[in-house]
Parts: C-alpha cells; structure tokens; sequence
C-alpha cells in the first residue's frame, strides 16, 4: 500500500468518523449523562437524513441544517415525554418512537424509500466551491464534517458546565439528589433528549449530504455502531476531565472508522460492520464484568477441585 | 411554620393495607428543633417523607409559612426544605466534583450560567467550616469521598440556601462514632447560626433530649408523646423509656436504640 493509499484511507475514516462523531456525542449525553439508553436513535439519525436531504432538494442547503436539527429535537421531545409523563418505559418509548419515525421518514420522503441529491446543491457542495478558489476542493467534506464537530463539540463542552447541564449530568447520577436542588428531573430529561436527538439528526443530514443520496436504512443500527465508539473513546479518555471525555467521543468514533475502513481493505465485506459493531459492544461492556467475577469463577473451581481430591 | 394537619397515608403490601401514618398533627413554630424518636416503623421517615412530597398523602393538609403545599411536588418543596437521609450517598452526584454539586445545591443564577469566582469563594467559605480539609479537592469526584465527608457536603449542600425547614432523617447512624459526633456538631452549629427551623428523627436518647427543644415519641404511625420547655428538662432517657412502654404496652426494640 502507498502512502497515497494510506492518506486516501485515513481520509475517509476521518470523514465517516467526523460526522458519525456526533451521533457518538448525543449518546455521549444520553447514555452517559443522562443515564437514558435511548433506541430511538436508528430512526432519528435517518429523520436527520430525509429532512436535510428534502430542504435541500427544494433549494435551500443552508436551511437544511437548522430543520434537521430540529426535526431531531422534536422527536428526541416525543421520546422524553412518553417516558417521564406517560408511564412508557424508557427502552420502550425509544422502540415506539423508532418504528414511528419509519412511517414519518417514508411520508418525508413522497412515498419513496430513496432520495437522491445528485443535482441538489448541499452545505457539502457549496463548500466545495468556495474551497475551489484555494484548491483545497479535494477536503471539502473533511472541511464540513471537522467544523460541524468543534462546533458542536465545543458547544457541548460549555452547555455541560451550564446549571442546566450540571443538572442533566446529575440526573443521571442522582435524580434524587437534583429533585432536592429544586429541579425538576423531568424537565432535564427532556432537555437532554430534545439536544441529543438534534445532534444525532445533524449526523444522518450530513451523512446524506457526503453521499449525495439517502435511503431508508441509513440509520439502521447507528445506534450500536455509535455506542461502540462511545466505549472506545472511554477506553481511551473516559476517566479524564470533561472536555478530554468530549475529545475521547471524537477519537473514539474516528478509531472505530479507522478499523472498520482497514478491515475492509483486508477484504472483510462490508455488510460485516454491523456485526462487527455489535461484538465490540459487548465486550466493551462484558469484559470489565467477567475480569470482576474472574476471581469468584477462580476460587469455586479450585474449591470444586480439592473437594473432589478429598473424595478420591 | 409548619402546620401539620390530620394527615394519613397508607400502603399496600399484597392484599394487606397498612397505615403509616394514622391522623398525624404537628404545629411547628419558627425556630423550633425538634427530635423525634420511635421503633422502627413507627412512621418517622414517612412523616418525613409526607412532609418533603416524596408522596402525596391521602387525606389531611401540609402548609408551610402558611403556604398550603398539601399537593405541591417534591422538587419545588425542596425551595424551602431540605433534607438529608441515613445513607450519606443519597445526597450528592458521586459522578461530578464536590465543586460541581455545590453548584447545583447552591443553584444561584439562570439555567444557562456557570459557576463564577464569588460562588467558588462562597463554597470555599462554606466547606471549610467543616475542617475536612475539602476546600481544597473541590476538582475531585464526589464518589471517592468517605461515607462521613460524603454526609458532611451534603449537610452543607442542604444548608447552602438556608431552608425555611430542615429534615435530617437519623443522617449520622450510618457513620462511624467519630464522624457521627462530628456531624451533628456542625449541624448544631448551622442550625444556630442560621436560627434553622429543624425535625431531627434520631435513635440516640440521649441527643433526643439533649438536642433542640421539644422531642416528640411516635408510635404505630401515631404522634404518642410532645414535650418541651421544664417537662422535657426533667425528662432522663429511662423516664422515655418507661413512657414508651406505658403507651405501646411494649419496649422499645433495643437493638437499634442506643439508650446511652
């Protein structure tokens, strides 16, 4: 492999990781914040994707940003409100609110289950232009992706020092401790949601946007893909301060790419991503569990040994 | 202050429907401390409860400052009433620094502010006076502090604001003997300082009548016994126990009482 070949590669892992990145961020303050493990993420990522992909199409690029996001935050609103004032059950209101989006998305999108944006001028091909003039066209989507996320990042970082994301990260930790500072648990939870679920929209319109098309399956298991990259980044920064943590997101995101795209180029197919996303999931989560109980497992067995010494 | 009138509440274990609390009235006056004493399940913790909102009660009326909060929900209570719980790990986020959970606690300013140089120097101000030597880890995370420093910011986060009404649910039985005595020293002392009107459930007889001024016995979710003023000075911890008997035809489960 050339060192062209290595840059063209690392490219495009930074790219998908970038804008991937930001559904990583939304779990960041949902999963890990807010303690709220929320499935709606598949559908509302694609939500994201149709809406951006359909303002664009009519002619306003810019426009498609700011409706995607808040397409995002409309049904991260319906997923906090079935769970905090309707008695739905946190994993479920995610489900529900997922197989609604379906409908939703389709009904975006006329009917169809494929847009295509070939001849739409998007946030990407609008900055692909303007970087013309410097010859730097070949980046316009790194240029994008990269600002999208300082932006958001930095965004996230300062909102989380806020009273209001001190108490959205406490009531992950301590609803009962945020109950008696006089805030409404409720009301941080849908907070929390409505800004998730705008970042993981703004993820899926960009995703769209790159690739010029959006079908109904652009979401399909983002939410596992995300988490994966969540736990790497915890692997790496996960113990360390704040905006280190923000910073552990992206780089966590931008591995999981990195390994997936290098796979890819030892022949792994690509239909394996999911599969793939899924098992470093649950050894993220599974092997600090079992290293736990190693001992335990480890003194029964020798246990189990010397009785059976003792029987012979 | 606070007016505590005929409340009743009860709960359902399977089939069977048991009454917590059984008609309770209680009048507080502005300033008062009062202990409260009682075997387990006599209903103490869910007067507390009854009286924070952690459950809307079934009959009867809750004011405060003559504000009627009989149907109010817990977190806005929590403006004028604060609380702290046997478990030291129920008051503060183990997740977030020490400065971080004060600044919720303390929750100055708008939604969107952050926690400015006079906040820090009131926090510091405040955690010293528990000479833990806090002050100075305010960047640590709360969850590696002791049971006994946990209590201790959480008693501050309480107090922060000073509250119209303080509930402190036997918050130093879970702490060893030294941090206990020292907790309920600084308590004592921010109750003076801010005159606090405070309810104090304790299974130590002996702070029952050495604490604050009026103690109250409860029973089978029944206010059984109120003194104050030269009665409740002349009361000794065996003439309380020979009351309790007199009343609940039974002694006080000596397990948990600590007659010392």
């Amino acid at each position: 492999m050339g060192l062209d070949q290595i840059l063209a590669l690392l490219q495009t892992a930074l790219e998908l990781g970038l804008i991937s990145s930001l559904t990583v961020l939304a779990l960041f303050l949902s999963y890990s914040m807010l303690n709220v493990c929320d499935l709606s993420t598949d559908g509302c990522f694609t939500l994201g994707a149709v809406v951006g992909a359909a303002v664009a199409i009519s002619g306003h690029p810019y426009l498609s940003i700011p409706a995607a996001m808040l397409a995002g935050v409309a049904s991260g609103f319906i997923t906090a409100i079935l769970q905090t004032k309707m008695g739905v059950n946190s994993l479920l209101a995610g489900i529900i609110v997922n197989t609604g989006l379906y409908s939703v998305n389709i009904a975006i999108m006329g009917g169809s289950s494929i847009l295509n944006m070939n001849k739409a001028d998007t946030v990407f091909t609008a900055v692909k232009s303007a970087l013309a003039k410097i010859n730097l066209s070949e980046q316009y989507k790194l240029a994008v992706a990269a600002a999208a996320v300082v932006i958001i990042a930095v965004l996230l970082g300062l909102f989380l020092k806020t009273r209001l994301g001190l108490a959205i990260r406490a009531t992950g930790d301590n609803p009962d401790m945020v109950r008696s500072s006089s805030i409404n648990p409720v009301f941080t939870t849908i907070i929390g949601l409505c800004v998730a679920n705008s970042f993981t929209a703004l993820s899926g319109c960009l995703l769209a946007q790159a690739q010029k098309s959006v079908n109904i399956d652009i979401g399909g298991g983002m939410v596992t893909i995300a988490l994966a990259s969540l736990l790497i980044g915890n692997v790496f920064l996960g113990k360390k301060k704040m905006p280190l943590r923000i910073a552990g997101m992206v780089l966590g995101a931008f591995v999981f790419r990195l390994v997936y795209t290098i796979a890819l180029r030892f022949n792994m197919p690509a239909f394996m991503l999911k599969l793939v996303s899924s098992v470093i999931v649950v050894a993220a989560i599974s092997i600090p569990y079992i290293k736990q109980q190693l001992p335990l497992i480890k003194r029964r067995l020798e246990s189990r040994k010397r009785e059976g010494n003792a029987n012979a | 202050m606070l007016r505590v009138d005929n409340i009743t509440k009860s709960f359902s274990v399977g089939t069977e429907t048991r009454r917590a609390l059984d008609g309770v009235s209680l009048n507080v006056k502005k300033g008062d401390f009062i202990t409260i004493i009682g075997a387990n399940g006599a209903g103490k913790s869910t007067l507390f409860n009854a009286i924070a909102g952690s459950f809307i009660t079934d009959s009867g009326t809750i004011s405060l400052d003559g504000r009627d909060i009989t149907l109010m929900s817990e977190y806005k209570r929590a403006h004028s009433i604060g609380r702290l719980f046997q478990d030291p790990m129920r008051g503060s986020a183990p997740g977030m620094t020490i400065e971080e959970n004060l600044a919720l606690a303390a929750g100055s300013g708008k939604w969107l502010s952050r926690v400015s140089k006079r906040d820090r120097e009131l926090f510091r101000e405040k955690v010293s006076m528990l000479g833990m030597g806090l002050e100075d880890r305010f960047d640590q995370s709360v969850g590696g502090l002791s049971g006994g420093q946990r209590q201790a910011l959480t008693l501050i986060m309480a107090t922060i604001n000073p509250p119209k009404l303080l509930l402190l649910d036997e918050h130093t039985a879970a702490l060893d003997p030294g941090a206990a005595e020292k907790i309920l020293r600084v308590t004592d002392s921010i109750i003076r300082e801010h005159n606090l009107t405070c309810l104090m459930i304790t299974h130590n007889m002996q702070s029952a009548l050495e604490l604050g001024n009026r103690t109250i016995m409860m029973d089978k979710g029944k206010i059984v016994t109120d003194v104050s003023g030269n009665e409740r000075a002349a009361l000794t911890v065996n003439d309380l126990l020979l009351r309790f008997r007199e009343i609940s035809g039974k002694a006080l489960d000596n397990d948990r009482m600590l007659l010392i």
